[in-house]
């Protein structure tokens, strides 16, 4: 990646790599502490003795407290359902924007963009009041609803769908394909690293959403992860910080897990979704 | 004739699912705030009536809302110009071909993955009185310990550097992002010219990186009047209102109080806040910024 | 391939709305918002309680839905109300009854019970305990988790002190002395614990009937915030921590006051008696609980959670409900519910069961609470209570602080708290 570099000096120095990694020390430490004090009994939460037995029960207790597993069931189908109706959504849309010179294009574009200012938790009231009208309260799509056409989707997609070549698109109408048959066979697999992209960080911002799910969700069948994990750690019920630590730890898992497996993507959609 | 006329009907039918969606839950909910400001809050005994500018006369009046609008100024000094400066350290850090760079930027870009809700439970651990980890660790070196989330004067502060911990890693990802697309030439030339490495970051990396620092600041101060989720877990906005954000406090006279209509007026401003910011950052920042 | 995306998109939306729609169901069916506010596996044993009457009464199904804290479920049930999907009763603060009855939300159990031996069941609850629950003439909550402040004190530390471990402080004076011995030059021992975030309101409402004033009428249209005694109140709970030392100043933390005891942080805490279960079960060292000590009097609010039925329920609906609550009041569970969780027997009957009979023998701290219902008042409860409760909360951590010296701070929420009730006058 770098070969073609001769900085100031080939070699980082010894102070830039100790800084680095006692920073990073420094920054990993309280996820570090959370897995301690989660496999750890309570006494041990705050005495920090390496022979200290590792335990399951704080698991256990969580998991029997609360129900885990139906919220990560419950996150699972909400960020699916958000994804793929964005995936359409905003496919849609960004072919519109980007193909087609139609009348009050630039203003409905700009009206768009309002959304990435605008997001639906600071409409909060309002949104809630819309979702009872439909009786969409306390249902998962009624949490996914206002994400579904997502500003940044339509402006990532627009923006990936513009520097397709026109070329192909004219081979492709050569050969008879409709409006549809153009978008399915030329823009869409050339964006496909847009796509992924913008997946990962739609999954990562859904999977950790809060103040919406909290106000739109009543009961356990449709609570996501978050909620769950905000109203168990109900301070007033008195925290015991080995079971909060093994609920925070289950709730944060599934993504962790799938960040640390698919490190490097993460890290690429990210930069990716940025610099565009 | 008809193949013009199609373009537009086309691309209007493919907007239409989109923007069906946009306009509930964007558009129209904007609309109708404003309008719900001017209204009084009602209730099974007294119905809800126009009273045009009152509940914004109400909110001049109202301490909690100044020392919540103080509070998000705070927060957001606080954070924005911190989780920067220390997100483009990280990227230069890890852009660097240290040993264990990949374990490096694992450890600073994952408290990003954490909801906020967990990384507010994990820190309230931190933050608690005597027993907590920051006591605790103050008491090795022989320091007092310091009710850090009771305290007027340290909640903020408190709250600050959770969200600088949580956000610092994923402006780091955009840096970095810039920094992979800065050319080599640059560094070399600067070298052969004798120039120090700070002077090169000075006067050439840190310009060429104003485009991301626009695009993170954008962002950051989105986050800082959005971000709220931690205020359930650790301090409810106390004490006495130390801790309060507007957002927070617009969910509170909506869902514990039942004033929406206080809550839309609250919003308004919110709206107003944003917008304001939204122009000054392009307008002003877009004069500053080189692009190549 | 449009069509198929759309057939796909179909599919998947109508299962996820089966799936996230409610099951219908030949039997009455009730949904039940409730809230946890202490310690302890407290879901599971209200999930069991449920269990128990659906086995008993098979024509009726229960949903028992966790909701968070009290202000969680107050939201909770008020959002079900508005949505496809309403509940038929909680149990919610005892407190919130002026801001339910203004939104129009329940009906009084005057209007709900039919025959004579039901009208008798509505006064065979402890007369204390019914109070935040009566206005208007009218009965409206019925107590189901109900609650005073106690005093829990650590025996061993009483002893390492050179203080007697059954003569726990009786008076201000006695704590504020007790304190002093208790309180530890270091810091790794304070003498007392009163918490001020959470509920502070509460706390202080046991201070200022101590000091012989209660805070709001029974019509829940005005408060005495600034008078002369509340003052004294809350000048009282600053100098616990400023002037002697026998409390951290500042504020102290509801959520991990317990395990601050626990850990022997502090030798004594004020706490929810609904607590004392889970306190026995982790407690390391010998304790003891006592009522709170008197000023001029001794004193404390009631707390915790009453049943409420909705308005918007058919007769059949509140049929059901009547028998639900009737069961979860009744004296045996009752006595259940005290033993596995510390909140107090809500009537007479309860305490003469042989379960708690013995239960109390064994162990007599399990009565403290309700030996202290005859120097208890209501909660504070008024109309606008929300907003109310926390100014009064906002003046308590700033007088605590140090922002605003307690005359300050009460007034202006005496004067905040007028101009909300104006209306109702």
């Amino acid at each position: 990646m770098n070969s073609l570099r001769s900085s100031f000096s080939n070699l980082p120095n010894a102070l830039e790599t100790v800084a680095a990694w006692f920073l990073a020390l420094f920054w990993i430490a309280p996820l570090v502490y959370a897995f301690w004090a989660a496999f750890h009994p309570s006494q041990y939460a705050v005495h920090f003795d390496i022979f200290a037995p590792l335990t399951l029960d704080n698991l256990r207790e969580a998991l029997s407290r609360a129900p885990f597993l139906r919220y990560a069931f419950n996150t699972f189908i909400l960020v699916t359902t958000i994804l793929f109706a964005q995936l359409v959504l905003c496919t849609l849309a960004a072919y519109a924007f980007a193909r087609y010179r139609f009348f009050g294009s630039n203003i409905a574009f700009a009206l768009v963009l309002v959304q990435l200012m605008i997001t639906p938790e600071i409409l909060i009231v309002e949104n809630y009041g819309t979702l009872a009208r439909f009786d969409l309260i306390d249902t998962i799509l009624g949490i996914g609803l206002p994400y579904m056409a997502s500003a940044f989707g339509i402006f990532l997609l627009r923006q990936a769908f513009k520097s397709t070549p026109k070329e192909l698109e004219e081979a492709a109408r050569l050969e008879g394909c409709g409006v549809f048959g153009v978008l399915w066979r030329v823009y869409v697999p050339l964006a496909r690293p847009t796509y992924i992209a913008y997946a990962l960080v739609s999954v990562s911002h859904h999977w950790n959403n809060f103040l919406w799910p909290l106000v739109v969700t009543n009961s356990v069948e449709t609570r996501p992860l978050t909620v769950g994990l905000g109203i168990f750690g109900a301070p007033e019920s008195g925290v015991d910080w080995s079971i909060i630590s093994a609920a925070t730890l289950m709730s944060v898992a599934p993504l962790l897990i799938a960040f640390l497996l698919f490190q490097k993507q993460f890290v690429q959609s990210f930069m990716h979704a940025g610099i565009k | 004739m008809s193949r013009n006329i199609m373009r537009h009907v086309y691309g209007w039918l493919l907007l239409t699912p989109a923007a069906i969606l946009l306009i509930a839950f964007t558009h129209y909910p904007t609309v109708a705030t404003v309008i719900d400001s001017l209204f009084s809050k009602g209730s099974a005994i007294r119905p809800s009536r126009f009273v045009g500018l009152a509940n914004y006369a109400m909110l001049v009046d109202d301490p909690i809302f100044w020392k919540v609008l103080t509070n998000n100024a705070w927060f957001a000094l606080g954070t924005i110009p911190t989780s920067i400066l220390l997100a483009i350290a990280m990227a230069l850090l890890v852009n660097r071909a240290i040993p264990g760079r990949s374990l490096v930027r694992m450890a600073y870009f994952t408290p990003t993955i954490l909801p906020m809700i967990a990384v507010a439970n994990i820190w309230l651990f931190f933050y608690t009185p005597d027993i907590g980890l920051i006591d605790q660790a103050a008491g090795w070196f022989g320091f007092d310990g310091h009710n850090w989330l009771g305290d007027p004067a340290t909640v903020l502060p408190a709250i600050i550097v959770m969200t600088i911990w949580k956000e610092a890693g994923f402006f780091m990802i955009f840096y970095l992002a810039a920094l992979q697309n800065v050319p080599p030439e640059l560094e070399e030339a600067a070298r052969l010219e004798g120039s120090t490495r700070w002077y090169y970051f000075r006067r050439v990396l840190f310009p060429l990186l104003m485009p991301t620092t626009l695009f993170v600041m954008i962002n950051a101060v989105l986050n800082s009047f959005k971000l709220v989720d931690h205020l359930f877990v650790l301090t409810k906005g106390g004490p006495d209102n130390a801790s309060n954000l507007l957002l927070y406090y617009i969910f509170e006279s909506a869902f514990s109080y039942f004033d929406t209509n206080y809550a839309a007026t609250l919003t308004v401003i919110l709206l107003g806040l944003l917008a304001v910011m939204a122009l000054m950052q392009f307008y002003v920042l877009d004069k500053r910024v080189h692009y190549r | 391939m449009l069509n198929k995306l759309k057939i796909l998109f179909l599919t998947v939306a109508v299962t996820i709305g089966l799936v996230t729609a409610p099951m219908a169901g030949a039997e009455t069916e009730l949904n039940m918002y409730y809230p946890v506010a202490v310690g302890g596996p407290l879901t599971k044993i209200v999930d069991s309680m449920v269990a128990d009457f659906m086995k008993e009464n098979p024509d009726i199904k229960v949903n028992a839905i966790y909701a968070g804290n009290y202000n969680d479920a107050r939201i909770k049930a008020f959002a079900a109300l508005q949505s496809g999907k309403p509940a038929q009763l909680s149990v919610m603060f005892s407190i919130d009854i002026y801001e339910l009855i203004e939104q129009d939300a329940i009906i009084a159990f005057d209007d709900v019970v039919e025959t004579p031996e039901e009208k008798a069941w509505l006064n065979s609850f402890y007369p204390t305990l019914m109070e935040n629950g009566r206005t208007a003439g009218k009965t409206w909550g019925i107590p189901f988790q109900r609650s005073t402040i106690v005093m829990y004190y650590n025996k061993d530390a009483f002893k390492a002190a050179g203080l007697d471990p059954d003569q726990p402080p009786a008076t201000w004076q006695e704590l504020v002395a007790a304190g002093q011995k208790l309180t530890k030059d270091d810091g790794s021992q304070w003498g007392v614990m009163i918490p001020s975030t959470g509920y502070p309101y509460w706390m202080f409402g046991a201070l200022t009937m101590q000091n012989g004033q209660v805070l709001m009428n029974d019509a829940g249209n005005e408060t005495y915030f600034d008078s002369p005694a509340v003052i004294e109140a809350l000048q009282f709970w600053l100098d616990l921590g400023t002037k002697h030392k026998i409390m951290p100043a500042g504020t102290i933390e509801w959520g991990t006051l317990r395990q601050n005891f626990l850990e022997g942080k502090t030798a004594i805490m004020w706490h929810s008696t609904g607590n004392l279960t889970i306190v026995k079960e982790k407690a390391a060292f010998d304790f003891g609980v006592a009522m709170l000590p008197a000023s001029k009097r001794r004193g404390t609010p009631t707390g915790g959670g009453n049943f409420y039925i909705f308005k918007k329920t058919s007769a059949a609906e509140r049929k059901a409900a009547m028998r639900l609550i009737k069961f979860m009041t009744s004296p045996e569970r009752s006595a259940e519910w005290s033993m596995k969780t510390g909140y107090m027997g809500i009537s007479p009957a309860a305490y003469e069961t042989s379960k708690l009979k013995a239960y109390v023998k064994d162990f007599p701290y399990a009565a403290v609470a309700r030996d202290q219902l005859k120097y208890a008042t209501a909660e504070l409860s008024t109309y606008q209570t929300g907003r109310i409760r926390k100014a009064l909360d906002d003046a308590i951590q700033a007088a605590l602080t140090g922002a605003k010296s307690p005359e300050d701070a009460l007034k202006e929420a005496q004067s905040l708290s007028e101009r909300l009730l104006r209306p109702y006058q």
